[in-house]
C-alpha cells in the first residue's frame, strides 16, 4: 500500500489554499442565481396546503393573463416518478396528496412578480383525510434486525439492567444558498444547471421522468452554497420541475426557491426515538445491548432506508458487546419526506447510546469517562455486526488527550452538580463511505487528463460544496503525479464530461474517491514514464486515464443477514463539552468544546479543521436552539426569523486536535471527516446541561423553556 | 412605476431604472449587474446581502432601492483592486474563513466595516459579525481570518 510518511510528501498534509477561494472571497464565484438567462421564464410551484387527502378541483381566478402562462401538471410528466432507491414519489401530485407542501402544479412567466401574484390566484379544493404524524402509527417503511450472541441469557443473568428512552428532533440544513435550477432543452436533449451535491442522482431522475437515454441528459453543477445532505436527493425534484416547465414553454426556465419555500418543502433530518436497554456487571463491564431505533421517514421512501441503516449500524458505539439485539424501523408519516443530513442517522442513534452511557455511569456511581474506558473496542474485537475491527481504534488515547486538554477531572470535581456549570463527554465513531456493499454497487470511476500547460485535470462527479473537494483532489493528484499542485485543475462536474465517481455524501469524497484520484494519477504517471506532461501533450494530445473502485479483499457484507464489514474504516473521536446555564433565563452557553479526532491522514489541515469545527457548530445548533416545530408534519417555523441557528455571537470555543491513524485504503491514508463531528456534541451537551442544572433530560433540542419548568 | 436612481457603486456613478421600493439587493443584482451580493433569506436575518451604504452596514434585502439615491454603495466587487485582494479577503482565503462561499461576500463586508469602525461593536468581532450567518465554518476560522486581516493591515500600514 502506498502510505508514505508525511515527511516525504510535498502537498498532502499542507494547508494548500482553497482552489476556488479567490472566486469566493471576491464574489466572482457563480452560483445558480447569478447566471444570466436572457429570455428565460421564472417558475414557481403550487403546493398542497393539506397533509393528506385528494384534490377535488383546481381553479385559476384573479385578474391574471393565464393564457400567457406555462402551466404544468401531472399529465405533463412522461413518467411521473422521482427515481431514487424506490420510485414511489410522484414528480407532481396526481390527485392524491400525502404531505403538506407537496408539489401540485408548476407555473412560469417572464415577469417574476406576476408569477407570485398568479400563484396566489390559484385555488385548490381538497377532500381532507386524517393523516399520520407520529412514529409508530403508520406503515413501516423499512426494518432491520441484527442479533449477536445470547442476549436473552445475558439480560437474564445480568447484575445490572438499565434502560432509557431518547429522542432527537428534526433539523433544517439552512445551507445559505437556497435550492435552484435553470433548465434548457435543445430538441430532445435537456441541460440543467443548478445547486446540488450529486450530479448523477439528478441525471438519473431526469432520465426516468422524461424517458430519455443517458446521452440526452446533461447535469451541470454551479458553485453550490452549502449542502450538508440537503442537496443530495431533493435537487432531483427541483431539476425535473424546471425541465418540465422549460419543455412545455420551449424556453429556458429558472426555478429558484425563496427561503420560506425552501425551508417548508425541502428535506430535514429524520426525527428519532430510541429505546436502549443494557446489561452489565456491577463494576460496569458491558454484557449486552438491546437497541430499538425508530425514525420518521415522511411520506415517501426517498433515502430513509439508508439513513435507518446507518443509524442502526452506529447504535452500539465504540464499545465491545458480547451480545446484542438491534432493531430498527422507519415509519411512513404525512410529513414531507425526511432526507440526508450530515451524519445520516448516526447522530440520532449515537445521541441515544451516548446519553445512555452517561446515564448508566450515574446509575452505577461511576465517572462516565471510566465506564467508557472499561468497554472500548479494540483491534481484533467483533462488533455486533460481526465485523472484526482491523484497524487500531485508539479510543483510550483520544479520550485521555481530550480529558487533559479540557482539564476534565479538575472541573468535574470542582463544578458541583446543579452549580450552573457542567461538563459532559461523548466517545464515538463514524464509518467512512457507503454502508456494506454500497461502494461495490456504486463502482465509482475517476478520470484524470493531461493538459496543455503541462498539468493535469481531475474529472469526477464529486462536487465542491464548501468542504474543499477541488483542493484536496488537486493535492492528492499532484502528490501522486509528482507535479506542482498549482498545475492540477478540477473540471466542473458536468455529467456529459465527468465519469460517475458517485455521490458527494457519506464522508466518502476525500478518503474513497480521493483514493481513486490517487490511483488514476499513479496510472497516468506510469503511462507518462517520466515524460514531461507539456511535451507529451504537444506530441500526443490529451492523455486520459480512468480507474474504478475495487473493494478491499475480505471486505464482505451480507445484505440479507445484515452482517459483515459495514464499513472499510471508521473515524474515531472524543468530545468534552463545557456549558454554563444562565440561572435566570436557563439559556445554556456551550463555551468550550474540545474534540480529539482520528480521521486518518490529514490531507489539508485548514480544510480539515474547517470540517470538524463546522460540523460541531451544526451539532450545537441541533442540540440547543434549532427547534423544528412540526404541525401536521410541516415545519411551521420555516423562516430564519423563527428557526434559529448559531450566530457568531453564540460561537463556542472549539478546540480540535487530530491524532491521525492512517487507513491503508484511503487516499494517502485519509478516512472520512465530514460527518463525524456531527455525532458527538449532542449527548455531551445534554450531559453537561444535566450536570449544570441537576436534571435528567434525554432529548434534543433541549430548549431553555423546558429547563425552566 | 420604475424611476431613475443614481448612486455611486464602488466608486463609479451608476444610474438604474428600478421601482423605488424594490429592495436594493435586487437593484444591485438585476439592474446594476453586481451579483456578488447574495440573497439568503430576504428577511434581514442571514446577512448574505450585507453591503455598506454611506459608511453604514445594511442588509440590502431590507433597504428600498430609492434609499441609494445619491448614496455611496460599497459591495464585495469593489474591495480588491486589479492585482491585489483586500486584506480581509486575503485573510479569509488564507485562514479558511470561506467554505461554500455564499455568506462570504456579506461576511467580508461586515468584517471590513468592523475594521473601519471597531467602536461600533464593543463586543468585538463576534458582535460585529453577529448579523451574518455562516452554516459551514462554525465561525472559528472567520475569527482567525479577522485577526489575520488586522495583521496584514498593520504590516502594510494601510487602512481597511
Amino acid at each position: 500500500m502506498s502510505i508514505t510518511t508525511e515527511k516525504e510528501l510535498k502537498f498532502v498534509g499542507k494547508s494548500v489554499l482553497r482552489k476556488e477561494g479567490i472566486d469566493k472571497v471576491t464574489g466572482r464565484a457563480q452560483y445558480i442565481d447569478d447566471v444570466k438567462t436572457p429570455g428565460a421564464l421564472y417558475g414557481k410551484t403550487l403546493r398542497s396546503k393539506i397533509a393528506c387527502g385528494r384534490i377535488k378541483s383546481i381553479s385559476f381566478g384573479g385578474n391574471i393573463p393565464w393564457n400567457e402562462f406555462t402551466i404544468v401538471d401531472a399529465r405533463d410528466v412522461p413518467y411521473n416518478r422521482v427515481m431514487l432507491i424506490e420510485s414511489d414519489q410522484p414528480v407532481l401530485c396526481d390527485g392524491v396528496v400525502l404531505h403538506k407542501e407537496e408539489p401540485i402544479l408548476l407555473i412560469a412567466h417572464e415577469d417574476a412578480g406576476l408569477v407570485e401574484e398568479a400563484l396566489r390566484a390559484i385555488t385548490v379544493e381538497y377532500e381532507k383525510e386524517p393523516g399520520v404524524f407520529e412514529i409508530g402509527q403508520g406503515k413501516v417503511l423499512k426494518q432491520y434486525d441484527i442479533e449477536e450472541g445470547d442476549w436473552q441469557k445475558e439480560f437474564a443473568n445480568a447484575e445490572v439492567v438499565f434502560e432509557g428512552e431518547y429522542r432527537t428532533g428534526a433539523q433544517e440544513h439552512v445551507y445559505i444558498e437556497t435550492n435552484g435550477f435553470i433548465a434548457q432543452w435543445d430538441g430532445d436533449n435537456i441541460t440543467v444547471h443548478g445547486s446540488h451535491q450529486c450530479p448523477y442522482y439528478v441525471h438519473k431522475a431526469l432520465k426516468y421522468a422524461f424517458k430519455l437515454q443517458d446521452h440526452q441528459v446533461n447535469v451541470v453543477q454551479m458553485t453550490t452554497g452549502g449542502g450538508f445532505g440537503g442537496k443530495e436527493d431533493f435537487p432531483s425534484v427541483v431539476a425535473i420541475h424546471a425541465a418540465l416547465l422549460a419543455r412545455k414553454a420551449r424556453r429556458p426556465v429558472r426555478l429558484i426557491y425563496d427561503r420560506a419555500e425552501d425551508m417548508a418543502s425541502s428535506t430535514k433530518r429524520h426525527p428519532s426515538l430510541s429505546r436502549v436497554r443494557t446489561a452489565c456487571t456491577k463494576d460496569g463491564v458491558l454484557r449486552a445491548i438491546e437497541f430499538n431505533f425508530y425514525i420518521d421517514g415522511g411520506a415517501y421512501v426517498t433515502l430513509s432506508p439508508v439513513v435507518l441503516s446507518r443509524g442502526i449500524l452506529h447504535s452500539f458505539g465504540p464499545y465491545k458487546w458480547p451480545a446484542a439485539k438491534l432493531h430498527a424501523q422507519c415509519y411512513f408519516t404525512n410529513s414531507p419526506p425526511y432526507g440526508a443530513f450530515r451524519g445520516f442517522g448516526a447522530p440520532q442513534s449515537i445521541f441515544a447510546i451516548e446519553a445512555h452511557m452517561t446515564a448508566l455511569a450515574d446509575h452505577l456511581g461511576m465517572d462516565p469517562a471510566e465506564l467508557r474506558r472499561k468497554n472500548f473496542i479494540h483491534r481484533g474485537d467483533a462488533m455486533p455486526t460481526g465485523q472484526i475491527v482491523e484497524e487500531t481504534p485508539n479510543m483510550e488515547a483520544l479520550m485521555d488527550r481530550a480529558l487533559e486538554l479540557s482539564d476534565y477531572k479538575r472541573k468535574r470535581g470542582a463544578w458541583k452538580r446543579g452549580s450552573g456549570k457542567g461538563i459532559g463527554l461523548s466517545t464515538f465513531m463514524h464509518g467512512t463511505g457507503f454502508t456494506g456493499s454500497g461502494e461495490v454497487y456504486l463502482a465509482s470511476r475517476v478520470g484524470i487528463a493531461t493538459t496543455r500547460n503541462g498539468g493535469a485535470e481531475v474529472r469526477v462527479s464529486s462536487t465542491e460544496i464548501g468542504q474543499g473537494t477541488e483542493t484536496v483532489f488537486a493535492q492528492i493528484a499532484a502528490e501522486a503525479l509528482g507535479i506542482d499542485v498549482a498545475k492540477v485543475s478540477f473540471r466542473r462536474p458536468e455529467t456529459k464530461v465527468v465519469p460517475n465517481s458517485g455521490p458527494t455524501v457519506a464522508s466518502r469524497t476525500c478518503s474513497i474517491v480521493g483514493r481513486l484520484v490517487q490511483r488514476a494519477a499513479e496510472k497516468m504517471k506510469q503511462r507518462l514514464a517520466g515524460a514531461d506532461i507539456g511535451h507529451h501533450y504537444a506530441e500526443h494530445g490529451e492523455a486520459y486515464e480512468e480507474v474504478e473502485y475495487v473493494p478491499r479483499p475480505g471486505l464482505v457484507w451480507d445484505d440479507n443477514t445484515y452482517k459483515g464489514s459495514a464499513y472499510g474504516a471508521f473515524s474515531w473521536s472524543v468530545n468534552v463539552v463545557e456549558v454554563d446555564v444562565d440561572p435566570v433565563t436557563a439559556m445554556p452557553k456551550v463555551h468550550t468544546l474540545t474534540s480529539t479526532v482520528d480521521i486518518g491522514t490529514i490531507i489539508n489541515p485548514v480544510l480539515a479543521y474547517g470540517q470538524v469545527e463546522g460540523g460541531i457548530a451544526q451539532a450545537i445548533g441541533w442540540s440547543t436552539c434549532e427547534n423544528v416545530v412540526l404541525k401536521e408534519g410541516l415545519m411551521e417555523n420555516h423562516h430564519l426569523t423563527n428557526y434559529v441557528i448559531p450566530t457568531a455571537a453564540d460561537a463556542a470555543k472549539i478546540v480540535v486536535e487530530f491524532m491521525p491513524n492512517p487507513y491503508s485504503e484511503g487516499a494517502f491514508g485519509a478516512k472520512g471527516v465530514g460527518e463525524l463531528p456531527m455525532d458527538g456534541p449532542g449527548p455531551a451537551i445534554v450531559s453537561a446541561i444535566n450536570d449544570a442544572i441537576n436534571a435528567r433530560f434525554t432529548h434534543i433540542p433541549l430548549m431553555p423553556e423546558e429547563m425552566l419548568k | 412605476m420604475k424611476q431613475s436612481i443614481s448612486f455611486t457603486l464602488n466608486g463609479k456613478s451608476v444610474t438604474i431604472e428600478a421601482h423605488p421600493m424594490q429592495p436594493l439587493l435586487y437593484a444591485l443584482r438585476d439592474d446594476a449587474d453586481a451579483v456578488g451580493t447574495k440573497y439568503g433569506c430576504g428577511e434581514g436575518e442571514c446577512g448574505a446581502c450585507t453591503v455598506i451604504l454611506n459608511d453604514e452596514l445594511v442588509m440590502s434585502c431590507l433597504v428600498p432601492a430609492v434609499q441609494a439615491e445619491g448614496a455611496r454603495v460599497e459591495t464585495i466587487e469593489g474591495l480588491a483592486d486589479a492585482n491585489e485582494l483586500h486584506a480581509v479577503q486575503q485573510a479569509f482565503l488564507e485562514s479558511g474563513g470561506a467554505q461554500c462561499g455564499i455568506c462570504t461576500p456579506g461576511m467580508i463586508m461586515a468584517g471590513v466595516h468592523h475594521l473601519r469602525h471597531p467602536e461600533r461593536a464593543p463586543g468585538g468581532v463576534p458582535e460585529a459579525l453577529e448579523g451574518n450567518l455562516c452554516r459551514c465554518t462554525g465561525y472559528t476560522r472567520i475569527f482567525t481570518a479577522m485577526k489575520r486581516a488586522k495583521e496584514i493591515l498593520s504590516a502594510n500600514g494601510t487602512a481597511p
